[in-house]
């Protein structure tokens, strides 16, 4: 029980860790995004690489705490959630970097924290038809998909903004503090078609996992068709870039569309 | 105390001298022939600049108001009369002088202000300077320091950063829709000055290549031979607009020579690839329509004109900031400057070794127990090595060649000892 009450209580700290730490991260981007100030921008990064850290640590925390993949209740999938974006946005960041992305991407990261937050830190214990190794498997993958989505989501706003100081030819603030259109379109290909792989795999596993605690692979319910619906709306998206080159305005705002359906989804499917 | 030597500083430039006078002015025999005219005046340094817009002197002496006069009358020689002479050119002395060297180093003081040209022109006259042999260490100090101050300006300020002219606008824009130019391909249409210069800049940026369309095919054949390119007929457009890039018009068409609604069926055979058009023409020859197509672009005369105004403005808010750094570094190096003289370095290198002398036995002494008298033996031995140690240096900056005013020597010690950065860190 002192173990019990030992891991609550750095699980605890650990959490208010977090949201301190990302919420400094976020406001150096914000204050960089302003100011231009190069040092700020090495700061903020390095803040966030400590907050992806802290995250881990919770994750692994809770797990150790409650004794499976903490990704069931509403507060847990929207803290890895937010864990899954900070990390591809740093897989990404050693990849290949797009100018003031990483202002966009954190403050989508600490708005999921926030969120996560506001939810209730309980722990649901898990019904015995759940406990399987699939649990990992297909929320995990799943969730690491959205946070693929998620950087094609600022991508596209960023895409958005910058296109219309383009075309209405009045050059303002974002003109100069926004990268190219193209080195955008190609950023939300790239993250588009990571994440709809992950979407993918992560759907098959749900698929199996039914098929094992359920006995059929397909019933129907509301989650299973917001997932389907999901799938579909970026598929659509992929198989258009791929056909006729889809790309720009139209295709930056169906990006925005499909992660709103991921929100509205996540909220639906959890509570 | 200030330094024996002065720096001093003469010029004429856009602002201060009509064009007629600085023609006659302007060095026609080069830097090679200034230079060695200037040698008979017998300065300890000195140096030349001169550019379309300027023609600038800096020398060292010991007197400037007799030698102003001097270097006046060879800047100005029989091409103005002497009354005329203050009303043509700016003198300044010391501070001021590394002021407006620094301000002119970084651009502030050029005609169109944060052009990169002038830092390459100040480096190629300093090359020619100290080649001759006419620097000295003030000088050589001065003008390195002028190059970091430039290019501190430029990273720390957006003095730079913004399009001031149509065609680089264009170029800023489109790199804002294609990111890098590389492989990308141009089509130009009619051939104007503006137009051509639109297309040299673009070339400059690394576009693939450009090709020329004109209603007199021997006309475009001529142009694209000057761009490497290929030259096409106006009847050929349409199908040139599935593979090119950027599309600048300049004909002087009286009505519309490409519709919007030729141009939306293209978009799918281009699998939407962006297409940025811009018109320079008047009247206009592109379909203003053409702008609400999804992934076009479309850009006039007057909204390049517009961006070009906009970062005017922005320019002159950087220039503030700019002036400030400009400010400190002069401060800088003024203080600099002041050092190079026997007094402060010798107080500087005492103050030095006293502190190394007192933070080591500090340290030392921390970690052991003794008595106060051995405490004191100890102390004294340190005291000694360190006193005899600079001994010699202090001679020798206290020899009759230093105080002379050897700037060279005096910049040595203070190099040696590393007295530069103390000063800075204290």
């Amino acid at each position: 029980m002192d173990r019990q009450m030992l891991l609550n209580e750095i699980n605890y700290l650990l959490f208010v860790a977090v949201l301190a730490v990302t919420f400094l991260s976020c406001a150096a981007y914000v204050v960089f995004f302003v100011t231009q100030r190069n040092q700020l921008r090495k700061t903020a990064r390095m803040l966030l690489l400590v907050s992806w850290c802290l995250q881990s640590g919770y994750i692994l925390s809770r797990y150790l705490s409650i004794g499976h993949t903490p990704i069931t209740t509403y507060h847990e999938a929207v803290f890895f959630f937010a864990w899954a974006a900070t990390s591809a946005y740093l897989s990404f960041r050693w990849r290949y970097t797009v100018k003031n992305f990483g202002t966009f991407v954190s403050l989508l990261i600490f708005a999921l924290l926030i969120v996560s937050a506001l939810t209730s830190r309980q722990v649901i214990p898990l019904e015995p038809a759940l406990r399987s190794w699939w649990l990992p498997v297909h929320a995990g993958i799943s969730l690491i998909a959205y946070g693929f989505l998620g950087l094609a989501f600022c991508g596209a706003l960023m895409y958005l903004l910058q296109e219309r100081e383009l075309k209405s030819r009045k050059l303002g603030y974002f003109f100069t503090r926004l990268p190219s259109l193209d080195s955008l379109d190609q950023l939300n290909s790239h993250c588009l078609a990571v994440g709809f792989s992950f979407l993918t795999v992560g759907m098959i596993a749900g698929i199996l996992w039914s098929k094992q605690a359920w006995g059929t692979y397909w019933r129907w319910n509301v989650k299973e068709v917001c997932s389907l619906l999901i799938w579909f709306i970026y598929l659509v998206q992929i198989h258009q870039r791929f056909t006729v080159g889809w790309r720009g305005r139209r295709a930056a705002l169906m990006i925005v569309a499909g992660f709103a359906v991921v929100l509205v989804t996540l909220w639906v499917v959890l509570t | 105390m200030m330094s024996a030597k002065h720096i001093s500083l003469i010029g004429v430039n856009h602002k201060s001298t009509p064009l007629e006078v600085r023609e006659k002015i302007s060095l026609i025999g080069g830097y090679e022939d200034a230079l060695a005219r200037l040698r008979k005046y017998r300065l300890p340094e000195y140096y030349l600049l001169s550019t379309c817009n300027r023609v600038e002197l800096i020398w060292v002496s010991d007197d400037p108001g007799e030698t102003t006069s001097d270097m006046l009358g060879f800047l100005f020689g029989d091409t103005v009369e002497p009354e005329h002479w203050d009303g043509y050119s700016y003198v300044f002395h010391d501070g001021n002088a590394v002021n407006h060297l620094f301000r002119v180093s970084s651009s502030l003081d050029s005609l169109v202000v944060g052009e990169a040209q002038i830092l390459g022109q100040i480096k190629e006259a300093y090359r020619y300077a100290s080649r001759h042999g006419c620097t000295g260490p003030l000088l050589n100090k001065l003008l390195h320091k002028s190059f970091s101050v430039a290019k501190r300006v430029r990273s720390e300020t957006g003095i730079g950063s913004a399009a001031v002219s149509i065609s680089s606008a264009a170029v800023e824009l489109a790199r804002k829709i294609f990111g890098s130019l590389a492989g990308k391909k141009v089509l130009l249409i009619g051939a104007g000055e503006m137009a051509e210069l639109a297309a040299e800049h673009l070339l400059g940026q690394g576009v693939e290549s450009i090709c020329v369309a004109n209603r007199t095919l021997s006309r475009a054949v001529d142009l694209a031979a000057r761009f490497k390119g290929g030259a096409c007929s106006l009847e050929e457009l349409k199908s040139q607009m599935e593979t090119v890039d950027i599309i600048i018009s300049s004909t002087g068409a009286s009505g519309l020579i490409i519709q919007s609604g030729e141009v939306r069926p293209l978009m799918r055979i281009r699998r939407n690839r962006p297409l940025f058009f811009i018109d320079i023409a008047v009247p206009r020859d592109l379909d203003p329509a053409l702008n609400e197509i999804e992934n076009v672009f479309l850009y006039d005369i007057d909204d390049l004109s517009q961006v070009v105004e906009m970062n005017r403005s922005e320019r002159e808010k950087e220039a503030v900031k700019a002036g400030r750094i400009v400010d400190e570094e002069t401060l800088k190096f003024v203080k600099w400057q002041e050092g190079l003289t026997v007094t402060p370095t010798i107080t500087a290198l005492r103050r030095k070794a006293d502190r190394i002398c007192s933070q080591e036995i500090e340290r030392t002494l921390a970690k052991m127990e003794l008595s106060a008298a051995d405490r004191k033996k100890i102390e004294f031995l340190a005291r000694s090595i360190t006193a005899k140690m600079l001994h010699d240096p202090m001679q020798f900056l206290k020899s009759d060649s230093c105080r002379k005013g050897e700037d060279a020597k005096i910049d040595m010690v203070r190099t040696v000892f590393g007295l530069e950065n103390d000063d800075e860190t204290n």
